[in-house]
């Protein structure tokens, strides 16, 4: 049941209304969910491969509040679960890359969790780092190119592919041209086992914007509300035709890389619980009852719906069929696939 | 078949046509646009673009920072998202950074999105020798991208196969990597007929009839193969040259259709031996063919060194001269 | 040459001269002569059709000779890029090795395989130069972790680029790896404004290289690229810096490419004389000339003599290295492995 019970002033929303806060926190929640579900389905023999992006929520859910669905390009990585749900991509589409099903939208040919959604602005990627941000960068300049003003494109990565060679061609370019893009970079501190202090020599990555010549800032990335606001400002900013910013949001990566990795071999239990406090979706949870947004029976409702949706989502995926041998052929190129021609 | 919509034609070289070709491309379709290294400016090293960027702006002909590997990549985001770029890389010889860029993104696009992206995008490079270019201006790449399933290659050697080439590589739907081979810019003249045409990727073309021996050459080296196949001519012998100008795909057709006739195969190329194309070309006629021969396949190719030297008796002895075909075609002939 | 008392005698210490003696003060100036002149003579000998090429160096004299002062022969490496003449000849290559370079004689150390200016001298310390920008620069940085990892204190890498350089991937990972590891090295930006024809606002999105070593955790600092005596404290600073385990720096040198790339190049295609003609009175062999004469370090006739001695030893080298002979067509075969060269294998 709605609150109209609102303390205003205590809670800064930055013109987020009540609607728009629940709709962030339903998003963190089926991230949740949806990562789990992978976990689980891995567990039970019935997919070979997940990859998990607990820690991320906030983030996530609030950069995808600052996308403007129709209109605006985002160029993830394969952490960006909630990202993607959060600019329309339904559960049932995030099953279908899970389960590698012939109506997936990459045919079931891509790993699960790198989606794909020409509808959505969702630009095909690949497992190579970085490597999808110099697509990111002409993809903004397509736009600009075309005087589409009101366009922008918002790249993300981790902390790792910032030491990525074509990470910084992609950032100079974009500041030479003033292009329309947004560098979201969400540091949860580990590139697999390698830690921040061995990846780099400074931790704050938003400090390297002054070198090409962009703003730069950073921001706690497992506040959603912040998040939206320094993610919108960016984008605002590149909307305009202002050019492009750097944003770095902090997390934390709370499981291991994929379900192929062991972080224990790496990192403690302890150092993970020790962070766990901070754990953004209870702790939005909370800061939703306290102002009066959520109710405890709301939320409750929230995540059996979510459950459902999962459910659903699951079910009718796994439903579906695999793709075809035949379907290795198609579309190696627009027409025939064989290299020697009669 | 190449479609000429006008019967005149104009005398060029193999630069020209680059040039008049990229020219053309320009003035028609608003959303190609050409990135690269001094392409603006400058005019590009060898001035094919000259001007360009004064006529259609630095909006569409952009000079790049030095950093290949987001030349390409930058490329295939523009090409994902509606523009048809022209990407240079101002030697084939710096192509290497963008290796990933080529081979693990734009080749596969198409294929990992289930053709929901698609990457229409061209790579211009100049390669090969004979210009004192050393290590680091002389080299042949067909080898390393013709294995990859996804991307497309031609090396035309005359003009009109150039423009008509070229053409038809700015509007394939996939991503192709045109090789001009530098020395031939100047070198080669040719009639290039008017108006707009393309040449199909994948058809080669018998450049002179013969009856004894098919040679099947690209390139620089299929004009020194046509100046032997001359010289024999002389001598009263019969050599058919094929100009492969398709790489990725390849005539299998014209190929075998030369090989039946002829019985003997000689593949010429500059580039390395070992690995190189006409290691394909002779597995498959092999397959294929195995009883149309009377001669064991042959290969006149560059050495399995990393480079051709600086100085003149390295580039020499790097490179084969029309008198060392001449005597592998006669010995051939006589086999 | 010998320097007469009285001049030292007189000497006013009213210029910074960090410490230079007047004899390493007139080193750094032949220095600069020798890659002028040596420069000069690649371009005459390709007008005379002896040599097919030949690659500009004029603006960098400052930077490049004080950096060669500050470079320890014998312990330290230099990763140096195709422009380096002056640095090459600061830390001892010779004239004739230049010559051999420039007409690529078998007794070359690339034995005639490489462009002109790409040197090598293990003796030295000075590796094999690359065409590829910004290649060497990973190389510079594993060469420092071996030094680090041996444990090998007061020795440093010495690795320099110009402004084109700073753009490519592997200068951003070069830079960052050694800053995580704190490596002995120091990276020496030549920033001559130009990238073949891309001008420094087409390169960057703001003009100082040094401003991006803060991202990188590492110290960064510009210097006057014409100023010979400022180079060589701005390097030998960080050099030692690096010697004795204090980590990596950045220096960028502001300097400016008088001439075309290359014999190859033509820069009135892309760039106006009268910019070119105006950035000429910063030009650093007068200027730094004056400075010494002003400061009765080199009077006018030692100026003079020392002119005349660069060009002998130019022409020595000139004559000596032509009479040589080509590599031999066979060593076409020659180094590509330890043993033979056969893919294939009988």
């Amino acid at each position: 049941m709605a609150t109209t019970d609102l303390r205003t002033g205590s809670l800064e929303r930055h013109g987020l209304s009540d609607e728009q806060l629940r709709g962030m926190f339903r998003n963190m929640l089926l991230q949740r969910q949806l990562d789990n579900r992978g976990f689980q389905l891995n567990r039970q023999g019935k997919v070979p491969f997940a990859l998990g992006s607990e820690g991320h929520e906030a983030l996530q859910a609030g950069a995808a509040m600052a996308f403007h669905r129709g209109h605006d390009i985002l160029a993830p990585y394969y952490r960006d679960l909630g990202l993607c749900l959060g600019i329309g991509l339904s559960p049932f589409e995030i099953m279908l890359s899970i389960f590698a099903r012939a109506d997936d939208h990459n045919g079931g040919r891509q790993f699960p969790n790198h989606y794909s959604s020409k509808a959505a602005g969702l630009m095909s990627f690949s497992s190579i780092l970085a490597a999808h941000l110099p697509h990111a960068v002409g993809a903004a300049y397509a736009i600009k190119y075309r005087g589409e003003t009101g366009r922008a494109v918002l790249a993300t990565c981790g902390d790792g592919t910032t030491s990525e060679g074509e990470w910084h061609e992609s950032m100079n370019f974009a500041a030479v041209h003033k292009l329309p893009f947004v560098m979201l970079v969400e540091n949860n501190e580990w590139a697999i086992s390698t830690p921040l202090d061995k990846q780099m020599a400074q931790p704050e990555i938003w400090k390297r914007a002054a070198g090409y010549g962009m703003p730069g800032r950073r921001f706690n990335g497992f506040d959603p509300i912040q998040t939206y606001a320094a993610v919108k400002e960016a984008m605002d900013r590149a909307h305009a035709g202002e050019g492009p910013t750097l944003v770095e949001g902090t997390c934390y990566r709370y499981l291991a890389h994929s379900t192929d990795d062991n972080d224990l071999t790496y990192r403690t239990r302890e150092v993970v619980q020790e962070r766990r406090k901070d754990d953004p979706v209870p702790a939005f949870e909370a800061l939703l009852l306290e102002h009066g947004i959520v109710t405890a029976d709301g939320v409750a409702a929230m995540r059996q719906d979510v459950l459902r949706e999962t459910n659903e989502a699951t079910d009718a995926a796994e439903a579906l069929p695999y793709p075809e041998p035949a379907d290795l052929y198609k579309h190696v190129y627009e027409g025939a696939w064989e290299p020697w021609q009669s | 078949m190449a479609v000429v919509s006008s019967t005149s034609s104009t005398v060029m070289n193999n630069v020209e046509a680059v040039r008049a070709t990229l020219y053309e491309a320009m003035k028609n379709d608003e959303r190609t646009v050409i990135l690269g290294e001094d392409v603006g400016a400058r005019g590009n090293v060898f001035l094919i673009t000259k001007d360009f960027i004064g006529e259609f702006g630095e909006r569409r002909v952009i000079d790049t920072p030095i950093a290949e590997a987001s030349i390409v990549g930058i490329a295939v985001g523009m090409a994902m998202e509606g523009l048809r770029p022209i990407a240079e890389i101002q030697f084939a010889d710096f192509i290497y950074p963008s290796f990933n860029q080529i081979v693990g993104e734009a080749a596969k696009i198409r294929y990992r999105s289930n053709g929901e992206y698609t990457c229409p995008l061209v790579i211009r490079t100049p390669y090969g020798g004979g210009v004192r270019g050393a290590l680091s201006h002389s080299v042949s790449i067909e080898a390393l991208f013709y294995h990859v399933p996804g991307l497309k290659i031609v090396a035309p050697a005359f003009p009109d196969d150039v423009k008509g080439l070229l053409n038809a590589a700015i509007d394939d739907p996939d991503p192709v990597l045109f090789l001009e081979h530098k020395k031939t810019y100047r070198l080669i003249k040719g009639e290039v007929p008017d108006g707009h045409y393309t040449i199909p990727l994948g058809k080669a073309n018998v450049r002179k009839a013969g009856t004894q021996l098919t040679v099947v050459s690209y390139g620089l080296y299929l004009h020194w193969a046509l100046e032997a196949a001359e010289r024999l001519t002389q001598e009263g012998l019969s050599v058919e040259v094929l100009d492969l100008r398709s790489i990725r795909p390849m005539d299998k057709t014209a190929i075998l259709n030369s090989v039946e006739k002829t019985r003997k195969l000689l593949i010429v190329h500059e580039d390395n031996k070992f690995g190189g194309i006409g290691a394909e070309i002779s597995a498959m006629v092999a397959e294929e063919a195995l009883f149309s021969l009377d001669a064991p396949i042959r290969r006149l190719c560059g050495p399995d060194v990393p480079s051709m030297g600086y100085a003149m008796p390295l580039e020499e002895e790097f490179m084969s001269s029309p008198a060392e075909m001449a005597d592998a075609m006669r010995a051939m002939v006589k086999f | 040459m010998a320097i007469k008392p009285e001049a030292q005698s007189k000497l006013p210490s009213s210029f910074e001269r960090h410490g230079l003696t007047d004899e390493q003060l007139i080193a750094i100036f032949r220095t600069m002569l020798m890659q002028r002149t040596l420069e000069n003579r690649g371009f005459q000998l390709n007008r005379q059709g002896k040599i097919p090429f030949a690659s500009a160096s004029e603006g960098h004299e400052a930077v490049q000779a004080g950096a060669a002062m500050a470079f320890e022969r014998g312990k330290d490496i230099l990763v140096p890029y195709y422009r380096d003449l002056g640095l090459a000849l600061g830390i001892g290559v010779t004239p004739y090795e230049v010559l051999l370079s420039l007409f690529a004689r078998a007794a070359d150390h690339s034995a005639g395989r490489q462009f002109p200016h790409h040197y090598a001298s293990r003796r030295l310390g000075l590796h094999t130069i690359s065409s590829i920008i910004a290649a060497q620069l990973p190389h510079a940085v594993g060469a420092a972790f071996a030094l680090q990892y041996r444990g090998e204190a007061g020795r440093a890498v010495l690795t320099t680029f110009g402004d084109g350089a700073t753009s490519e991937g592997e200068w951003h990972e070069s830079v960052n790896f050694a800053a995580v590891h704190k490596l002995p090295i120091v990276f020496l930006c030549e920033n001559n404004e130009w990238a073949i024809s891309t001008p420094l606002a087409r390169q960057m999105g703001q003009p100082d290289v040094y401003k991006r070593a803060e991202g990188y955790g590492l110290p960064g600092a510009p210097v006057d690229g014409m100023d010979p005596i400022a180079c060589y404290e701005a390097v030998d600073e960080a050099m030692q810096r690096a010697r004795s385990g204090g980590g990596p720096s950045l220096v960028e040198a502001k300097c400016y490419r008088f001439l075309s790339h290359t014999t190859d190049d033509d820069d009135r295609t892309y760039r106006s004389p009268d910019e070119v003609k105006a950035r000429r009175k910063d030009d650093p062999v007068p200027c730094f000339e004056r400075l010494l004469a002003e400061h009765g370090v080199l009077n006018a006739e030692q100026a003079e003599a020392l002119k005349r001695s660069v060009l002998e030893e130019t022409n020595d080298a000139t004559d000596r290295a032509e009479a040589m002979a080509y590599p031999d067509a066979a060593d076409l075969y020659e180094k590509v492995y330890a043993e033979g060269c056969e893919p294939w294998i009988v």
